[in-house]
């Protein structure tokens, strides 16, 4: 029979050797884990600038071969920091955590957000990248302008948790490469972000076509997401977008 | 160890052998025990984080089943429920920081699923039914069984759905451009849950018309 005070007993022995196992594992396995993070969030940046052929093994190497610049931009939109020299990975702006910075945002405070500065065939590429809310969890991915500030070069999508087959489809090609050539301010120079509508670009008012895409069917809330994560990010990036025009 | 058991019986004797075969087709966990019905459901719109999910439960279910087995004398009945949960829910976590270490693609892709697995109710199921009861070795071919008839049946399942649903198989385009051209189009019905429900249903039709054993006899 067992007493109450051998229960006990075990159930704190138990508690602690598990604890004991995941904490040396999560420690012994971070520097992996960490390291995989940065080359999928330079894969991410690269692949969203139309770098081609980018994969885990080599996004470190091409991040430093064609990013030349990161700038830390703060809310007013004038530059902090710009980092030019040395491993673009040690860089300020890589390291900023954007999640921190949107809460900060969200309570008006101030906050500093990042913009990676890629030179491709004689032409300057800016990436922003983006963060926002899925269905399930947070989505984010990389937007790539051109040096005018309006056309989108190329993006990309990341997710934690969204429905395989359903929302998760923001992530393929189908998907991004609407974004093409789509542009985020009208003729008068007004901010219009991207609108992503059921039914495609072809539902909207004729002169707002070029800033529409088509949502996936049986995704709406996760691309609903996707639509107001480009909108408040660059809603966040207007005042430098708008001084550099 | 190993060499005590063989004097009694051999490792891979009829009746062990029995353990692996018998859930992957008369008792198996999903078409005949209804068992582990919701990830069956969620995660097999496409056909990769399937395969990779049936694994992690194979790893899971083996390596819990074997420790529950080594520590079945010295738990307390009255908190047994509270110590598999520890031992599942401690394996799960420690293949979930794997796959992050070091395919971190895969766990880019399963995200959410593999932390499911603790919920997944094949594991418990076993651990209380069997490895309570059982000596290690058994045990762990017990779990590896039972996560086999789980794999296979998400597999199969997801192979169809991904197949007819999305007209690819891991993401590779297998119905050609030209089907397309003449009007057919993907079952989007198949990439939402309930079709996931009836694949399984068929599944089970084609399982009993092939298996006698399992029909009641009234």
């Amino acid at each position: 029979m067992y007493t109450n005070g051998y229960i006990f007993r075990y159930a704190a022995i138990m508690v602690i050797i598990a604890a004991a196992l995941l904490s040396t594992a999560a420690m012994l396995l971070k520097p992996f884990q960490e390291r995989n993070i940065a080359i999928d969030k330079m894969g991410g940046i690269l692949t969203s600038a139309k770098i081609p052929d980018v994969d885990a093994s080599n996004a470190m190497s091409l991040f430093n071969k064609y990013v030349k610049e990161e700038i830390v931009i703060n809310e007013n939109g004038d530059v902090v920091e710009s980092y030019t020299d040395g491993r673009m990975e040690d860089g300020k702006a890589f390291k900023i955590d954007m999640k921190k910075e949107l809460y900060k945002k969200s309570q008006g405070e101030p906050y500093e957000l990042p913009l990676y500065v890629i030179e491709e065939g004689g032409k300057k590429l800016y990436i922003i990248p983006l963060r926002g809310i899925g269905l399930w969890g947070p989505i984010w991915g990389n937007m790539a302008l051109s040096d005018d500030f309006n056309s989108i070069i190329g993006v990309t999508f990341a997710h934690k948790g969204e429905t395989p087959g359903l929302g998760a489809e923001i992530t393929t090609d189908i998907f991004t490469k609407q974004f093409i050539g789509k542009k985020i301010f009208n003729d008068q120079n007004e901010f219009m972000s991207i609108m992503v509508v059921k039914g495609g670009a072809e539902k909207l008012p004729e002169n707002q076509r070029i800033h529409g895409v088509d949502a996936i069917t049986g995704g709406t809330i996760t691309c609903n997401g996707v639509n107001d994560m480009i909108k408040d990010i660059l809603d966040s990036y207007l005042p430098y977008l708008q001084k550099n025009r | 160890m190993s060499a005590e058991v063989k004097e009694k019986e051999p490792l891979f004797s009829p009746k062990n052998l029995k353990l692996i075969k018998t859930p992957i087709n008369l008792s198996n966990p999903i078409t005949v025990q209804v068992l582990g019905i919701c990830s069956a459901l969620a995660v097999t719109a496409k056909l990769m984080p399937a395969i990779v999910l049936s694994i992690s439960v194979v790893v899971v279910m083996a390596a819990s089943n074997v420790v529950v087995s080594l520590l079945r004398n010295g738990i307390p009945p009255r908190i047994r429920i509270i110590v598999q949960l520890v031992v599942i829910a401690s394996m799960v976590i420690l293949v979930d920081q794997v796959l992050k270490a070091f395919v971190y693609d895969v766990s880019k892709q399963l995200s959410v699923f593999v932390g499911l697995i603790i919920t997944n109710c094949i594991i418990m199921g076993r651990l209380e039914a069997f490895a309570m009861s059982n000596k290690p070795w058994p045990a762990f071919l017990d779990g590896i069984g039972n996560a086999l008839g789980y794999g296979i049946i998400l597999i199969i399942v997801a192979f169809f759905r991904e197949l007819l649903g999305s007209g690819t198989l891991l993401d590779i385009q297998v119905i050609p451009d030209g089907f397309y051209e003449f009007g057919y189009k993907n079952n989007g019905l198949m990439i939402l849950p309930p079709m996931a429900l009836i694949t399984v249903g068929v599944i089970i039709w084609v399982q009993r018309f092939y298996t006698r054993d399992l029909i009641e006899k009234n």
